[in-house]
């Protein structure tokens, strides 16, 4: 079966309308899901779920939200980091602070007070755009890293600074192992994937993308710049805030405000140029880009060393890790500076074209 | 009064040094449109091979004239940052013309990373001190009107000085020379200066060197002030707010930003500190600059952004 739509005639307005239009992209993605679901589990060893795909995981859904502010609405923010701190505390005091609430509840009253802030400090994008934005976003991160580490309430007044959760279940199933951890996320990620989906192709996502293209010209044609943004901001930062929450919860188990710097913000950020703005596959590209990446150093350097002869000591592991990291981005950024999700549909075109192209 | 004024010049000092390492993004911004990110890391870079050439000069040929060992060691790490302007514009800026600012902005940092890891790699990741010879004692002035006189760090005095020379300095150098004119001129308007015959990329390459001597002196006067050690490469996240509370293309907005930002901070710290539990400056200076945002967004003395549809 080649990958074509000849043929697929759609005789309702429902099949008109579905997510995915064409027949095979739609059991393709089927299939991707079932895999993850039963396949990658049954594959993969429990180093591969603890140290790649779990982060890969999270960060996918963190840079889904930043990509839907960035990508989609057009609002450069480096405060990503901050509103994930804001998702993981605000879970973190309510698992601690209210007995027995379930931890999904846990994590999605993260997520809403990651929107309340998000929402406050999206206030300026009303008025200040671009690169002042960006810089004006750094707010939100400074304020969120000072207030974490020095009001002791949001710690639940532990001595160290430090956050920690145990005993993590769902519906009676407890979440320890890798495996049951994997499960959890990749829930979570289905979930929110297919919901972000639907989103940005909606009326509100339109709006965003006009916003996104010339917002003087979208308010001229009657899109409220005020809601469009301001929407965009609440969505993103919800997002990122459950992603947040994850990623305290289910990948480090015990944290400090450090976890969510600015360079957790910058990363995020890359995953979404790298990936792809304004494209939901480009947030799984971009992610999988920056987890994978420095494990391949890690582990390809000390192997080129021993080859050559050169014993590569752990600092100088550190800095040239650092240094191929900017330059492959900076390579990166040159040769496809769409990202890999143009090299995506790229591939599909030429895919449907295949096997034959005149 | 006098602890007030002791503060109020102690920010304005530290200021001074924030406009340093701010010249150098509006510098670069001006010239190319690139919102460069590595300027602290060229700061951490030409600080540290300053530091280490100053070691290494006497080590190896034996000079041990301090003023000769100095002067030596800051036109080495000039040379260097030239050689590091060439590279970048070579490999980097030449293949991103026309690409929009978001992604030079994710390039810059591309080469923050590269530089952060290529500095130390070269020069070592340990702690090391300049010694150019700044003044260490502090200095008492008006006794006689206040009890106890106001403490100015003699230092923060030299500081400001040069600060103040530099960017003298640069303004003779925009306003009066050839190369200076046609760095106006490109800042202008790009195609515009194309097309009376003004080469962009070796302006390109100027621009990054002025910035990388801006970043050497910036680099210079920290360093020898706090030790060169990897944590001056975050003084670009202190001197951000500076930049855009000025205005991006404002040379002047800089300084003057530079000195609200430097003296918001101390006096903010002081004054409002103990009462949330301090720590506060650096959140401050975002939120200070983000509050003139709110009234100007293009920063004090930025071009005025129209928008046409």
């Amino acid at each position: 079966m080649f990958y074509r739509e000849n043929g697929q005639f759609k005789t309702t307005y429902k099949e008109d309308q579905q997510i995915f239009p064409i027949t095979q992209d739609r059991i393709g993605v089927l299939l991707l899901i079932a895999f993850a679901f039963i396949g990658v589990p049954m594959l993969a060893d429990e180093y591969m779920l603890r140290a790649i795909l779990i982060p890969f995981l999270i960060l996918s859904l963190a840079a889904l939200g930043v990509n839907i502010l960035v990508g989609y609405c057009g609002q450069i923010s480096l405060g990503s980091g901050a509103f994930m701190a804001v998702g993981a505390y605000a879970a973190y005091n309510f698992f601690v602070r209210v007995e027995g609430l379930p931890l999904i509840v846990c994590l999605l009253m993260g997520g809403f007070f990651a929107t309340l802030v998000g929402m406050f400090f999206g206030i300026p994008s009303l008025r200040v755009k671009g690169l002042y934005l960006a810089v004006a976003t750094l707010a939100a991160q400074f304020f969120c890293d000072w207030a974490f580490l020095r009001i002791k309430w949001f710690t639940n007044d532990s001595a160290s600074g430090t956050a920690s959760v145990s005993d993590l279940q769902v519906f009676g199933f407890p979440i320890n192992t890798p495996f049951e951890k994997y499960i959890f996320c990749l829930s979570f990620l289905v979930v929110f994937g297919l919901l972000a989906k639907n989103l940005v192709r909606s009326a509100i996502g339109r709006e965003w993308m006009a916003i996104r293209d010339m917002d003087v010209a979208a308010a001229v044609i009657g899109i409220r710049p005020m809601y469009a943004k301001l929407s965009a901001f609440a969505v993103s930062s919800f997002i990122v805030g459950v992603a947040g929450a994850l990623w305290a919860f289910v990948y480090l188990g015990s944290w400090e405000p450090a976890a969510f710097s600015v360079d957790r913000s910058f990363q995020l950020l890359f995953m979404v140029i790298l990936g792809g703005m304004g494209s939901i596959m480009g947030s799984f590209f971009g992610a999988g880009f920056i987890v994978i990446l420095p494990v391949i150093i890690n582990h390809a350097l000390p192997w080129l060393g021993d080859l050559v002869g050169i014993p590569v000591s752990t600092a100088a592991l550190t800095h040239a890790e650092q240094m191929i990291f900017g330059a492959l981005i900076v390579w990166f950024l040159i040769v496809e500076p769409h990202g890999l999700a143009k090299l995506w549909s790229v591939g599909k075109q030429k895919l449907r074209l295949w096997p034959f192209p005149h | 009064m006098a602890f007030f004024l002791e503060t109020l010049f102690g920010g304005l000092m530290a200021g001074m040094l924030y406009s340093l390492v701010a010249l150098g993004f509006v510098l670069i911004y001006k010239a190319s449109g690139v919102f460069n990110f590595a300027q602290g890391a060229m700061v951490l870079f030409a600080a540290l091979a300053m530091a280490r050439f100053g070691e290494w000069i006497p080590a190896f040929t034996g000079i041990d004239n301090f003023i000769l060992v100095n002067v030596l060691a800051f036109a080495g790490a000039a040379a260097v940052m030239f050689v590091v302007a060439w590279v970048i514009e070579f490999l980097v800026l030449r293949h991103l013309v026309n690409q929009e600012g978001t992604t030079l902005l994710m390039a810059t940092l591309g080469i923050t990373y590269f530089l952060d890891g290529l500095g130390q790699s070269i020069f070592g990741s340990d702690i090391y001190k300049i010694d150019v010879g700044m003044p260490k004692e502090p200095l008492m002035l008006m006794e006689s009107t206040f009890d106890g006189g106001i403490m100015i760090n003699q230092e923060d005095l030299v500081a400001a000085f040069i600060a103040a020379a530099l960017v003298a300095l640069l303004s003779v150098f925009f306003q009066k020379t050839t190369t200076g004119r046609a760095l106006r001129a490109v800042a202008d308007d790009h195609q515009a200066a194309q097309s009376i015959g003004i080469p962009l990329n070796r302006i390109w390459v100027i621009v990054w060197c002025v910035a990388g001597v801006v970043a050497l002196v910036a680099g210079m006067i920290w360093g020898s002030k706090l030790g060169v050690q990897f944590s001056l490469s975050t003084v670009a996240l202190r001197a951000l707010p500076v930049v855009i509370l000025g205005g991006l293309t404002s040379v002047p907005g800089a300084i003057i930003g530079g000195l609200i930002i430097g003296v918001g901070e101390k006096l903010s710290e002081v004054f409002l500190g103990p009462y949330v539990g301090g720590g506060i400056e650096i959140w401050f200076a975002y939120v200070l600059a983000l509050g003139f945002l709110l009234v100007r967004p293009q920063g004090l003395f930025g071009e005025k952004i129209i928008d046409r549809v």
